[in-house]
């Protein structure tokens, strides 16, 4: 029973640290209509930006976690200026090629500027080490993942759901001409929701950097999982990443307690399935 | 088609002797994407080698050729292998992170007449596949094995091991699981996990629910390394007390800022550590570090590279610059020399190279860097991996 526990709070753990890091490309997925391959470079320029701001510049973690979301946003500014504004309403296709193009770009820099070796971002002593849960220890920063998951689902949901913001960005989404013409300023709204989803992405960089470490090839190398988190999920739908997230974390742990030679069998599977029942995932709207 | 390629090849070979004021080396690695550190280190060693030794054997200039393998892509190597032979002329292969790379280049030697000096790549059965083939690192066997019988002197009996789930991995495992039991030890569990793998927090709660008293494990260095350390830190084993043993690919000298504080205590067993004491290192670490540009970027790679070197120039002083793979790798076959790494010597059976093993604990130097501080030392070890195929 005790083990029954214990693993579950690693799935939850686990699933959390998922959203954090994903809820920024399902935003731009879903809402945006942007596919979005250059997502993980952003989380990385967001890792990077915190560990140099802590290692060099010598500031705390939270200090860091501001910086470094503003910094990214910062850049994204231009990205999305000349770049991306080409692409809103293109076809996939041309998304896929010019993020991917980003993407490669954003590596090769980070690999010249930083070098090829790890980059930690240094965690306050209140989120270092283990914290006895009774019947287990777990790592303090995993609570603290846990409750930036909950805190960003809450806001976004609030932000979309509750706002005029959020009816504006609804309302360019489904259709930017009427939008338009009905006096909503619709390049603004893409431009601030698409610094949201940067944001977010650079802030689930940060908060999941204990389990996905920063280095030149972050970007690539958990692009499949940012991606299947948002198509079981259903793009946009932010209890629908939620709900994925928390699936596929309770399936992948358990699956790797109890058989971890069979890899991410289970993982692959359950994504087919859910893909399958559900082609719009799980809480996505029909197109 | 194939039959203009060979006859390309043997004509090369043939004449390859004719034009032999510039010898060139070339050499294959990932020196771009996301092994490119380790690139980089070869480039470190054998640039230290050059800069320590001058580029001219006898009469000879010395030219590398460097050819890039970003991931392990044994078709690529082949072709890469082929063009430096054919279209370069070159007279020595060497480099080689990747065991099915340097794997796939091993058919081409003898038609070419051209020696693989092997600076990384470490599955013992590399060597068997061509009698052309020398190996100046190190095998999983070689560096695993000791640390069976470092478990046993320290009162441990029962091991959980826990691998990444491919070639090295599953020779690690073996390597440890076979001397262990020999030396009387008990396995409670063996767990081989995805490469991909970057929640360990399952695989601990195995590990504590296994009763094990150590847990030995093999991950491949890079970002992984990281994620396990803190999971083993973070899932309360080490304050329960389970050791946690690993070769030295877990705590490779480029990861160990990362790893910090968390890896303090560690114990590894590897064939060299940067921090090793000898004036023979002293001279290769500050040639090698100016050679790489940023110190914090140097790992093992450098000295199986630079020992490499050191192979081929004494292949090419035998040789007299004539292109010769018979000649120039008997003539390095026993040969023993003072490495950085400490005493060397290449077994004249196997190709391989036997060196001294240590067993090292990742400590902070007085620097405030972290080292991985040499303990004890496994004298002359050559590769029971090649035994164990037999």
């Amino acid at each position: 029973m005790q083990t029954v526990f214990s693993v579950g709070t690693d799935a939850l753990a686990y699933g959390m640290v998922l959203f954090v890091i994903s809820i920024g490309l399902s935003v731009t997925m879903g809402l945006m209509r942007v596919v979005n391959l250059a997502h993980g470079a952003f989380a990385m320029i967001g890792g990077y930006i915190a560990s140099y701001a802590a290692h060099m510049l010598g500031f705390g973690y939270a200090v860091a976690i501001l910086l470094a979301v503003a910094g990214t946003i910062l850049i994204s500014i231009p990205i999305e200026r000349f770049l991306f504004r080409r692409i809103y309403g293109a076809p996939e296709l041309t998304q896929v090629l010019m993020t991917i193009g980003i993407t490669f770009c954003v590596i090769g820099i980070a690999n010249y500027v930083f070098g090829p070796t790890l980059k930690t971002i240094p965690l306050p002593d209140m989120l270092r080490g283990p914290v006895d849960l009774g019947y287990r220890s777990i790592a303090a920063h995993k609570l603290f993942a846990i409750a930036c998951g909950v805190v960003v689902a809450g806001a976004l949901w609030f932000l979309i759901d509750r706002t005029a913001f959020g009816v504006k960005l609804r309302a360019s989404v489904d259709n930017a001409a009427m939008a338009g013409s009905l006096g909503v300023r619709t390049r603004i709204v893409y431009a601030v929701s698409s610094a949201v989803a940067v944001g977010l992405a650079a802030f689930g960089g940060i908060v999941g950097a204990e389990l996905l470490p920063i280095e030149p090839y972050y970007a690539l190398r958990y692009m499949v999982t940012f991606l299947v988190v948002v198509s079981v999920g259903g793009a946009g739908s932010i209890p629908g990443a939620l709900l994925a997230c928390l699936v596929l974390g309770a399936i992948d742990t358990t699956g790797r307690y109890l058989v971890p030679e069979y890899g991410e069998f289970f993982f692959y599977l359950a994504v087919i399935t859910i893909v399958c029942l559900f082609p719009n995932g799980l809480l996505g709207r029909k197109r | 088609m194939k039959t203009i390629l060979l006859s390309a090849v043997a004509a090369v070979a043939l004449c390859g002797s004719a034009y032999a004021d510039t010898i060139k080396i070339g050499v294959i690695g990932p020196f771009s994407g996301p092994f490119a550190i380790q690139g980089k280190n070869f480039k470190a060693g054998i640039d230290a080698y050059m800069a320590l030794n001058g580029n001219k054997v006898g009469d000879n200039d010395i030219e590398i050729i460097y050819r890039d393998v970003p991931q392990a892509d044994p078709a690529q190597s082949k072709a890469l292998g082929q063009e430096l032979v054919v279209k370069e002329g070159v007279q020595y292969l060497a480099g080689f992170y990747f065991t099915p790379d340097a794997m796939a280049v091993t058919p081409l030697l003898e038609q070419a007449n051209v020696p693989l000096v092997v600076m990384n790549a470490a599955t013992s059965a590399i060597v068997t596949k061509s009698p052309y083939v020398v190996r100046t690192s190190f095998t999983l066997w070689q560096t695993s094995a000791p640390m069976a019988k470092v478990a046993k002197e320290r009162g441990v009996k029962k091991v959980i091991t826990v691998v990444s789930d491919y070639g090295p991995g599953v020779d690690s495992e073996a390597a440890f699981t076979t001397t262990f039991k020999a030396e009387g030890g008990e396995i409670v569990d063996s767990i081989r996990m995805p490469l991909s793998t970057n929640d360990f927090s399952p695989i601990m709660q195995r590990v504590k629910d296994s009763g094990a008293d150590a847990v030995f494990a093999f991950l491949p260095s890079g970002p992984t390394t990281l994620g396990f350390v803190k999971a083993y830190n973070d899932n309360g084993l080490k304050d329960a007390g389970i050791q946690l043993l690993a070769p030295g690919d877990l705590t490779q000298e480029s990861d160990l800022p990362a790893l910090g504080d968390s890896a303090l205590g560690m114990l590894t067993t590897f064939h060299y550590a940067i921090s090793h004491d000898s004036p023979e290192n002293k001279i290769f670490v500050e040639a090698a570090r100016k050679a790489i540009g940023n110190p914090a970027e140097l790992s093992f790679p450098s000295v199986g590279a630079y020992d490499g070197m050191h192979v081929i120039y004494k292949m090419i002083e035998a040789t007299g610059g004539e292109q010769d793979a018979q000649k120039a790798v008997d003539a390095v076959k026993g040969m023993a020399w003072e490495s950085p790494r400490g005493p060397v010597s290449i077994d004249p059976e196997t190709r391989h190279i036997t060196q001294n093993i240590y067993l090292r604990e990742v400590a902070k130097a007085e620097d405030g860097s972290y080292i991985n501080k040499e303990i004890a030392t496994f004298e002359k070890q050559g590769d029971p991996g090649l035994a164990a195929a037999k």
